[in-house]
């Protein structure tokens, strides 16, 4: 259980390629338009210097790399599907095998003999709920740091910062796990019951079965926040990149027009970087939505819909993934049913990709 | 409106390292005054302190009045985002804002200000400062297209654009035609003369030509050698400077026999 699940590695990984392929997709197709350029540049006939073409072999290589690259991605993408949806086929059409509906059920129960019954409804709803909140609280955190180390701390100050957020990116995520589950849990009981106290109007921090605070622990909210500080170094040290590169004239030309500081940040600085905050992000969801450890420590499985995240109940695709994977051999639908999960994962990851280039692309005119 | 400039022996410095030294000068309203001398004399570093702009980089800062009207730009309490409100400026190199349409660019000055304006106001001052550019007729069909797809010409009368369409009281011009071509310097050389009914203009330029065609004083900065502070070594009227120098050091450098 401490190693990370090696399927989920794949489907995260799966996440990048898609990722890539979008950018690297034409690549391939472009070649055979292209003029062919050998036998160019000989000599024998009279030729002036500027006729033919000269060869460019490393021009033709790396265009060879390039394509070729490209290519091996669109294959990886393509095998990775082709995969998760060959082994979850007997899941995904169960028949009567299944007594449930693989999207509305909120159960995850197997047998030998008789039907199963299993759903991804509340491994759906566990997963995006606390990417949600991780999303919620992160990135404005982390987009608050990375404006705080490129344009607010002096500059020893931001090195020893920055060099600080990047080493709680190598902090492995069964300890972030652990430190959640031992210690935030535990000291944030009064916290939940506070919000469920004062904010019960919300729904959301409703807590409809406890009454005393020491019963609070493991919930999906204690996930989003632990996945949260998860997302953090990745999202605020893309962003800070982003966030150093505005172009000097830029920021000269809103400090002339009479901006403040944080009126130049919002005229030059964050637009600048819009787009790169929102790659930062997807960085971010990619890591929160297909995290496993940490969040499989920090829920306590029910496979409900439960849309009071203070209470124990929570399942995402991840951690259902690694935490039924030992029992799953057992029965005919059990692994095909942790593919499904895999795979509901790997499109939910697609979704939000192309979504977001969407948002970024909308806006290609007014990029620098 | 346009104020008067009165700088009193200013020292300009990066971090230790003194840029400028001991520079005074009174520049007149409603005047274009030009800055000339060769390159790393500390023109820019100069004209940047005129509206504060200098303490935006690290390290940099003065000492010594810069007075606009009688009050100190430097004197306590005053706060340099109003200065840059009240000395406009335009960069060397053209920076519209690279996520905003022409029409927002125009009005980012409004923008950053927090000046609330209904959209009929906004129009008037798009078209008023636009024209004031003569970038208006070019432009008039495109205003929501990106600032950074003009051409540079282009580009650098928005800037002017969004320059004046604050109303600024003093506009500093870094060598606002170095990259353009000569019918686009032209265009910039009339506005300036036009500007000058409204405006105090400072302009430092490369271009003796330029100098001698749309200021009417003109400055001269020299470097007494390498690593050596900038001067401001003589301060006269253009057609003086130009004709008959005082300092034996702008004559070299007017008649291109420098160094
Ligand atoms: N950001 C900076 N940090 C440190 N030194 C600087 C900086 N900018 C300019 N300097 C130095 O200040 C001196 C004056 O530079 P400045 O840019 O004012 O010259 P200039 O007269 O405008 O030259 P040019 O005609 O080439 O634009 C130069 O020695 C330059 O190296
Ligand atoms: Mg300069």
């Amino acid at each position: 259980m401490t190693e990370p699940d090696p399927l989920e590695e794949e489907l995260r990984s799966a996440g990048a390629v898609a990722d890539e392929q979008r950018r690297a997709a034409p690549a391939p197709t472009r070649g055979p338009a292209d003029p062919p350029s050998s036998a160019a540049g000989g000599s024998g006939t009279v030729r002036s210097s500027i006729s033919g073409q000269s060869v460019r072999r490393g021009d033709r290589v790396f265009k060879g790399l390039a394509a070729g690259s490209g290519a091996v991605l669109l294959v990886v993408m393509a095998a990775i599907a082709a995969f998760l949806v060959w082994k979850a086929w007997p899941a995904l059409f169960a028949g009567d095998a299944n007594k449930g509906n693989l999207f509305t059920t909120q159960k995850w129960s197997f047998s030998s003999e008789g039907p199963s019954n299993f759903g991804v409804a509340a491994l759906a709803f566990g997963t995006i709920v606390s990417a949600t909140i991780a999303m919620a609280i992160g990135v404005p955190v982390a987009i608050g740091i990375a404006l705080y180390i490129s344009h607010y701390a002096p500059r020893r100050l931001a090195t020893v910062l920055g060099g600080l957020v990047d080493l709680l990116a190598a902090v492995p995520s069964l300890v972030f796990g652990m430190w959640g589950l031992y210690l935030l849990v535990p000291k944030t009981q009064g916290f939940q019951s506070w919000l469920n106290e004062y904010f019960s109007w919300t729904y959301i921090f409703d807590n409809t079965r406890f009454t005393n605070p020491n019963q609070y622990g493991q919930s999906l909210l204690m996930a989003g926040i632990v996945l949260a500080i998860m997302i953090l170094p990745v999202v605020s040290a893309v962003c800070r990149e982003v966030f150093l590169q505005t172009p000097r004239e830029t920021v000269d030309a809103a400090w002339a027009l009479g901006a403040t500081k944080w009126e130049t940040i919002r005229t030059a600085v964050l637009p600048f970087g819009r787009a790169g905050m929102i790659s930062a992000a997807m960085l971010g969801l990619g890591r929160a939505l297909g995290e496993t450890i940490a969040v499989a420590l920090l829920l306590s499985s029910a496979f409900k819909i439960n849309g009071h995240l203070t209470e124990k109940a929570g399942d995402t695709f991840a951690s259902t993934i690694a935490l039924k994977f030992g029992e799953a051999s057992g029965t005919p639908l059990g692994i095909p049913a942790l593919i499904t999960a895999g795979l509901f994962l790997f499109v939910i990851t697609l979704i939000v990709n192309s979504i977001a280039r969407a948002i970024i692309a909308r806006k290609k005119d007014f990029t620098a | 409106m346009a104020k008067r400039i009165d700088v009193e022996s200013l020292n300009v410095y990066y971090s230790d390292f003194l840029a400028v030294q001991d520079a005074s000068i009174k520049i007149a309203p409603l005047t274009v005054t030009a800055f000339i001398g060769p390159s790393g004399c500390g023109k820019s570093t100069f004209l940047r302190t005129l509206n504060r702009m200098h303490e935006v980089i690290p390290g940099g800062r003065v000492d010594g009045k810069v007075m606009l009207d009688g009050e100190d730009l430097y004197g306590p309490g005053v706060d340099p985002v109003n200065v840059r409100r009240t000395v406009g400026m335009v960069f060397q190199k053209a920076n519209p804002f690279p996520t905003m349409s022409i029409y927002d660019n125009v009005i980012a000055g409004y923008k950053i200000a927090g000046t609330r304006k209904g959209r009929n106001e906004l129009d008037d001052i798009v078209e008023r400062s636009l024209r004031g550019a003569n970038l208006w007729e070019e432009v008039k069909h495109r205003l929501n297209r990106p600032g950074a797809g003009l051409s540079g010409g282009q580009q650098q009368r928005l800037c002017i654009a969004r320059a004046i369409a604050v109303e600024p009281q003093v506009l500093l011009m870094d060598e606002p035609c170095s990259a353009l071509d000569p019918i686009s310097t032209l265009a910039i050389e009339d506005l300036i003369s036009e500007l000058k009914t409204r405006y105090t203009i400072v302009i430092v330029t490369h271009n003796m030509q330029q100098a001698a065609r749309v200021s009417d004083r003109t400055a001269f900065f020299n470097l007494a050698g390498v690593g050596q502070p900038g001067r401001l070594v003589e301060y006269d009227e253009t057609t003086k400077i130009f004709s008959n120098p005082s300092e034996k050091a702008t004559e070299d450098y007017i008649s291109g026999r420098f160094g």
